[in-house]
């Protein structure tokens, strides 16, 4: 701790710091212990058992099942492995488009909003982070009628000369429309060496689809309501660089892009870094956009593990299954986070550095 | 997004070099007018659909369909906003809202700052313990705990009561880390002062410390009002009865299909417009309190 040993005081002084402290953190500690840790060890219990949600899980009557409702999850090929199956595959591609988006988003907003000769400069930061501060569910009823049949951004792609998606009831992947229209494949009929096999549940023409066209709605939502945080962090490590790094890269005939790459960049390494990480973690736990905007749908493909755990619980009865998949999940943000720890300390040269993830 | 790779935002582009030539001049032209060309295209795509939101809050449906883009109702209706309050449960809903709010903002001042405290201050066995299970619990994905907060609020017999809804997040590991931080960050000296003259532990934390702390205690209070009006997992496996639910549960349950035939965009987007101006007002009067949450984290790293 950082007052160690100072200098011991009079009795009278420090004699009832301790029972005064634990008076102080009572509360927190009991409000925490009570809904945080217990909560986590009852559920571990939970997700060995059958529970159906009637009476106590806690009672001799529960059937007791061991490790079925994870093995449910890898080793049997049935609904619940293809569920969840799918719901990895739907939220994977999710994250792998919203961390780079929110990520490169936040950052170059934060590059223009530093530029000291701008005027304003107030007005603009305020604009990118207030959509971060409002409520996900209300933000995500205006997401909805803007990307409805007739929406706002349907008016804005025809416009364009572009005839706009039925949004969220298209299925679609992006990645099989887009195979679709460079004349690779016919999206309607998949080849047979894709479609008829498989590994664990889904074909690898399901596996290979990207995110849906539905999907990339709430993709769009997310980046434009995290990338405002985001961009906060980058810009308050961007006031802290100090200028003369920059001065010097320009004495040596850098030009922008340059001093960007070799002078700012490493320098926000850390901070990178810090949003990568929080972008991983948050992306994976989407829920409340689901909930309000699609329950799965269309065709499970904005099924993501959060969601579905909380479907197998409070729509199918079946709690076990729910919080074996939220522990999976829990296991799968903390092996992300390690991971992703591990790979940014061993970039350690600045030369080998890239600014994605 | 191309445009953040692109070498011509680059801030460093931005200071004239100290060189007058013409040359230098121009470019430093064209890169302030790209820049005021990006801030001002961003700030309509981050802006825009909150003025698309208060439009069509006041439009009539088949206006609200036709054209959605438009800033202006043609014409104007206050149709939707009558029969939020007279023809939905919002009226319930608001006050449950405030309920749990001003609740638990107050308790998470409270608690988490003589938390913050005592962790940062007062010596007492198991401090540091504790301070690395804030840490941990900090960690935890709220979304892991669903089930589990549910299984505690059934086995504790107050699932489906206002205790479920306020009781649970009454104290945050959050706010108790940077109240910690921030009487790391001054020194103790005053207080030193307050308890040599005999003032009890409690009472110096009471009428020194807390006084002392105002700064922190905002952003505290702006953060804790803006989480738990916005609050929503949490209220979906703590409640189930309508005459229960806080706004976000009650606008997410009128979106997901309570509501009847048609599709009714101008009174869904009115609930929403009015469930987002308090903490619309908040922000804008507290902005740099805001600003200050939102880096808090970023020294955390």
């Amino acid at each position: 701790m950082t007052t160690t040993s100072a200098p011991r005081m009079s009795k009278g002084i420090r004699g009832n710091e301790r029972s005064a402290g634990w008076l102080f953190v009572a509360p927190v500690v009991l409000i925490l212990g009570l809904f945080m840790l217990l909560p986590i060890l009852m559920a571990v219990w939970v997700s060995l058992t059958a529970w159906n949600g009637q009476g106590s899980p806690f009672t001799t009557g529960v059937p007791f099942v061991g490790g079925d409702n994870y093995t449910r999850l890898f080793a049997v090929d049935n609904l619940a492995r293809l569920n969840f199956m799918t719901s990895l595959r739907n939220n994977a591609y999710y994250v792998l488009f919203v961390v780079p988006l929110q990520t490169a988003l936040a950052l170059g907003l934060a590059l223009v909003v530093n530029n000291r000769l701008l005027k304003g400069r107030d007005f603009f930061r305020t604009a990118f982070y207030f959509p971060s501060v409002t409520s996900s569910v209300a933000i995500s009823v205006v997401f909805l009628f803007m990307f409805a049949n007739v929406g706002a951004i349907n008016e804005i792609l025809a416009f364009l000369g572009i005839r706009g998606p039925q949004w969220f009831s298209d299925p679609r992947g992006v990645v099989h429309l887009f195979l679709d229209r460079i004349g690779v494949v016919d999206i309607n009929t998949p080849p047979a060496a894709l479609a008829e096999h498989g590994v664990l549940s889904l074909t690898w023409w399901d596996w290979t689809s990207g995110p849906s066209v539905a999907m990339c709605a709430i993709i769009a939502l997310v980046v434009w309501t995290t990338s405002g945080t985001f961009m906060l962090m980058f810009l308050a490590a961007l006031q802290n660089l100090p200028v003369q790094l920059d001065e010097a890269g320009m004495i040596d005939g850098a030009n922008r892009w340059q001093r960007f790459r070799y002078v700012t960049l490493p320098q926000l390494r850390p901070t990178l870094f810090l949003v990568i990480t929080l972008g991983l973690i948050g992306t994976w736990q989407v829920f409340d956009q689901i909930y309000v905007m699609s329950q799965g749908n269309p065709a499970k493909t904005t099924l993501t593990p959060a969601y579905l755990s909380y479907r197998t619980a409070f729509r199918d009865f079946d709690y076990g299954s729910g919080a074996a998949i939220s522990f999976v999940l829990f296991l799968l943000i903390v092996l992300l986070a390690l991971a992703q720890r591990w790979l940014m300390r061993d970039r350690d040269r600045p030369r080998r550095f890239r600014g994605r993830a | 997004m191309a445009l953040t790779t692109d070498p011509r935002t680059d801030r460093a582009s931005a200071p004239a070099p100290p060189s007058r030539r013409g040359g230098a001049f121009q470019g430093a032209l064209a890169s302030r007018f790209l820049g005021y060309a990006i801030l001002i295209f961003f700030s309509l795509v981050f802006l825009y659909p909150f003025v698309i939101q208060i439009a069509n809050s006041f439009k009539t449906e088949p206006d609200a369909a036709a054209n959605s883009l438009s800033p202006v109702p043609q014409p104007f209706t206050a149709d939707s906003m009558v029969r939020i309050f007279e023809g939905t449960a919002f009226p319930t809903w608001l006050g449950n809202s405030l309920l749990v709010t001003v609740i638990v903002t107050l308790s998470r001042v409270l608690l988490d700052s003589m938390a913050g405290y005592a962790l940062s201050r007062l010596r007492f066995r198991g401090r540091g313990l504790l301070f690395a299970g804030i840490i941990a619990l900090m960690a935890v994905p709220p979304v892991v705990l669903l089930i589990p907060k549910f299984l505690v609020l059934n086995q504790l017999g107050i699932y489906n009561s206002y205790a479920a809804l306020i009781v649970p997040i009454m104290a945050d590991a959050a706010g108790v880390f940077i109240m910690k931080q921030f009487f790391d960050s001054v020194p103790a000296s005053v207080e030193e002062a307050a308890r040599l003259d005999g003032a009890g532990v409690f009472r110096t934390f009471w009428s020194v410390v807390l006084p002392m702390a105002r700064p922190a205690l905002i952003t505290l209070t702006i953060l804790s009002f803006q989480g738990s009006w916005n609050e929503f997992p949490h209220t979906v496996v703590a409640v189930q009865d309508p005459a229960l639910f806080t706004l976000p549960r009650g606008v997410a349950d009128l979106v997901s299909g309570s509501l009847g035939a048609g599709t009714q965009y101008p009174l869904k987007l009115g609930v929403a417009l009015l469930a987002t101006i308090p903490v619309a007002i908040i922000f804008v009067v507290f902005q740099r309190y805001f600003v200050r949450g939102a880096t808090e984290g970023a020294e955390r790293g």
